[in-house]
């Protein structure tokens, strides 16, 4: 039984109908464009990931990348991957039509990276970081080192990677030890050592850009010291021909439980005389140029988490459709024939939740891409500045929501599985492997329950916070219009209350001492995401009750829409009330976990 | 030399579809579209004789609804230089197909006509053969190789027990099978390439072919589930049940 990749008809859904992409079609940039071209660049996207990334989705983390030394050595499938993505034209497709670009809208490159991640999440990792690394080029370096860098990322010769984890310092930047000297010819020499870094070697492209944080000697204390450096594996000479090798070293691979054909790794750079590193825009403004390549990477790693749930979901249902066990406990018969285990309720509670929970990581995910399309295209500069204010609110959910939940998605795909699921031969227990970093990398939940909450929630004096409460006020309106629907505006009008009480009882709370105000930061985190996520569905409830109302709707329609409008009910009734229980502590100040002291363990 | 390859609009061999409950057809509304894969590999065979330097122009043409255009645009992006769309909505079968492709072979004069051997929606497996019986071409059906060199065409068809390989005069008829070859995909700056060429539209009144449909479907239901089978007691009660019951001997 093969996985089939996502659900045609569920991106359509979600592109067409409970989001207007073919509304981008009226903006200059895409005047060129139609659906059919979108559809098109999906159909050559789905194709190459079956093709390349689908089939060695096992191999790859059977035969994890080694090092032998001197090289890095993968299972030759990975360069053949890359290529095909590089070929098809997808590392150049949302670049301008002048950049040999094809001005492709971020949904719809998107959209088509959602097909090569469910395939290959490891190996999708590559071109992932290209794209993020050559975007931050083309948004900060200048025009000569956009000359010299991007046409071979764009053409797929060179790779990137974002180097910013040292071995001592993970979330914590401000003490990043990397330091960079002036050199004469006005490039610096880096020294330093970085963690965990993705892709910072191997067997694919001939050369390697790794984006490094770096403090300049004499730079301020803290994160107002980081600058950020294009410090290539091989130097590149003016004429783009490769030179010598620079100063950084592969110091070694870690071993991961999942992703792992994706290398990380650790790199020195400067220890015979200083790495050669080009400076990305003015000193010191570093991070907040990387918080450019983050921000995108976050929307993507929620929706790799979403994906990941997605084929867990998919390779379960199909399971339970296919595998007879048991009978209904109205059955006494013995002899009667098994039935599938779909038709045990419990099995059904599972996939129901799986449903609810990529599915809607995956809206949601796509909706933030949206709001950066619009943030960058949008008609009026109000639109755009309104679009990435909501957008910076949200993306701490965006990337965590999907992330805690994929991976229950997948936790509970094992189960539908039992035996099966826990076993290498059925791809489960990898997906879950695979799904287990995402709520690690990019910022762990902690780290975004305290940006929510410390930073993003009071950001320009609360203006993210009151879009998103405009947003869901209007959806609340709309809802209760539809006589089906009104139970859920009134239950989301509920849960936002709630929100709202429990965002200014903590934030009045804060200035008594912020260490205990920022303590329950996580559960903040997790209480947003939900109300989040009842908006997401909601908003697609509606939209799939309006696809209900046409005259000509079809039965395979009819019970689309109807699995949407379940499991909507689904996350309204079973998951979204779990909010009352994290108010209360929230409320409260609980400071259970906060006193409890390191010698009582 | 000019060649004519055909493409239809099929329901994407990804999708299970399922009849309608009302048993007058398959459910397809809504469902994702595609080149039949026999097509694609005809496509396919297409650009590459043009990349060999044999063939010097590759008309695309598909018949069928207005999306239908998707599946030209389609082969556009794969190498095709221009396309033919004949609307209809009427439910096209293969000989109304063939006689319309008739109309156009009369109007293009290709040297070549590659169609895929069947689609994998009707698995009829009939409209090459009926536009070589109306056109009086030759035709070489279920090809697993094609190679043209001085003014003929030299195909090898998968037949049962093994491989045939005829020889044909041009103008000539192939039909494709899985084995010929490997399609590509099409690359995104293709894509966009695709949307400036040309593609005519016409109707099937235009080429005078009266498209109604001669073969009507009666009802459509999926095949019987299997029952859950019984242990006999011994072969006298096997032999009983066969004779008796399944009524097999």
């Amino acid at each position: 039984m093969t996985t089939r990749l996502l659900n045609d008809r569920d991106i359509e859904f979600m592109l067409y109908e409970f989001l207007d992409t073919e509304n981008l079609l009226k903006r200059s940039r895409y005047q060129e464009h139609s659906r059919e071209v979108f559809n098109a660049t999906l159909d050559t996207a789905k194709v190459i990931a079956e093709k390349y990334f689908a089939e060695h989705n096992a191999k790859g983390d059977a035969n994890e990348p080694t090092f032998d030394g001197e090289k890095v050595h993968q299972i030759p499938e990975t360069k053949e991957a890359w290529d095909a993505f590089a070929e098809a034209g997808f590392l150049a497709a949302h670049y301008d039509f002048e950049d040999e670009g094809m001005q492709m809208p971020e949904i719809i490159l998107r959209a088509s990276m959602a097909y090569f991640t469910a395939a290959n999440v490891a190996t999708s990792a590559y071109p992932f970081l290209s794209l993020g690394v050559a975007n931050l080029i083309h948004s900060f370096a200048s025009e000569e080192h956009k000359a010299r860098f991007l046409p071979p990322m764009k053409d797929g010769r060179f790779s990137g990677t974002m180097a910013l984890t040292e071995p001592g310092q993970g979330s914590a930047l401000a003490d990043i030890k990397t330091y960079a000297e002036p050199a004469k010819d006005g490039t610096y020499r880096i020294f330093g050592q970085k963690m965990f870094i993705s892709g910072g070697d191997q067997s694919i492209t001939s050369n390697i850009l790794h984006m490094v944080l770096a403090k300049i000697k004499g730079a301020p204390a803290g994160v107002k010291g980081i600058s950020l450096f294009i410090c290539p594996k091989v130097l590149v000479n003016e004429d783009g021909s490769l030179g010598e090798r620079n100063d950084v070293a592969l110091a070694g691979l870690l071993h991961k439980m999942g992703y792992r054909n994706t290398t990380s790794t650790v790199l020195s750079f400067g220890e015979n005389g200083g790495a050669v590193g080009y400076l990305v825009g003015e000193p010191h403004k570093g991070l907040s140029y990387m918080f450019q390549m983050m921000n995108e990477a976050r929307i993507g790693v929620g929706m790799g988490a979403a994906l990941l749930g997605y084929q867990g979901f998919n390779y379960s249902l199909d399971y339970a459709r296919e595998r007879p066990q048991g009978r209904l406990p109205s059955t006494r018969d013995p002899e009667s024939k098994q039935i599938s285990i779909i038709q045990h309720a419990d099995v059904r509670r599972m996939l129901l939740a799986q449903k609810s929970y990529v599915e809607g990581g995956m809206a949601m995910c796509l909706y933030a891409s949206s709001l950066f399309e619009d943030s960058q295209t949008g008609e009026t500069e109000e639109i755009r500045k309104e679009a990435i204010t909501l957008l910076d609110l949200i993306t701490p959910m965006v990337k965590s929501w999907p992330s805690a939940y994929g991976l229950k998605a997948n936790e509970l795909a094992i189960q539908v599985l039992g035996g099966s699921g826990y076993i290498r031969e059925y791809p489960v227990e990898q997906y879950y492997r695979d799904n287990r970093l995402n709520p690690i990398h990019e910022g762990t939940d902690a780290i975004h329950g305290l940006d929510l909450l410390g930073r993003k929630v009071t950001m320009d004096n609360g203006a993210g916070y009151k879009l998103f409460n405009k947003a869901l006020a209007t959806t609340i309106a709309e809802a209760r219009e539809q006589s089906s629907l009104a139970e859920f505006a009134e239950q989301l009008e509920s849960a936002l209350n709630t929100l709202n009480t429990v965002t200014s009882t903590l934030l009045n709370k804060l200035p008594e001492g912020i260490d205990e105000g920022m303590a329950n930061a996580t559960i903040y985190l997790d209480l947003f995401g939900r109300v989040f996520a009842s908006w997401i569905w909601l908003k697609q409830a509606m939209t799939a009750t309006q696809g209900l109302a046409k005259a000509d709707v079809q039965e395979n329609d009819r019970n689309f829409y109807q699995g949407k409008l379940q499991a909507n009910r689904y996350y309204f009734e079973w998951e979204l009330p779990h909010i009352e229980t994290q108010a209360n502590l929230l409320m409260s100040h609980n400071l259970t976990t906060f006193e409890m002291q390191d010698a009582w363990f | 030399m000019k060649i004519l390859v055909a493409v239809k609009r099929v329901v994407d061999y990804n999708v299970k579809v399922r009849p309608k409950s009302d048993g007058t057809d398959v459910d397809i509304a809504n469902v994702k579209m595609s080149i039949n894969p026999f097509c694609e590999i005809a496509v396919e065979e297409a650009v590459r004789l043009k990349e060999k330097g044999v063939a010097t122009e590759i008309i695309a043409i598909s018949m069928g609804p207005k999306q239908a255009q998707e599946q030209v645009r389609t082969a556009l992006a794969l190498g095709a230089d221009r396309g033919i769309l004949v609307e209809s909505d009427e439910d096209l079968q293969p000989l109304a197909i063939a006689k319309m492709l008739k109309a156009i072979v009369e109007k293009e004069s290709p040297d070549l006509v590659i169609l895929g051997k069947q689609a994998i929606d009707g698995d009829n497996n009939q409209t090459g053969q009926m536009l070589g019986a109306l056109t009086s071409m030759p035709q070489g059906t279920f090809a697993s190789e094609v190679n043209v060199a001085d003014g003929r065409v030299s195909v090898t068809r998968e037949i049962d027990g093994g491989l045939q390989t005829v020889n044909l005069s041009l103008p000539a008829i192939v039909t494709t099978d899985l084995r010929l070859n490997e399609p590509r995909y099409a690359s995104l700056p293709n894509i966009m390439k695709a949307k400036r060429k040309p593609m005519d539209t016409f109707t099937p009144e235009d080429l005078g072919v009266d498209a109604t449909p001669r073969v009507k479907t009666l009802s459509v239901e999926p095949p019987a589930e299997r029952k859950a089978g019984i242990k006999v007691a011994d072969v006298a009660e096997l032999v009983d049940k066969l004779k008796n019951e399944a009524k097999v001997i």
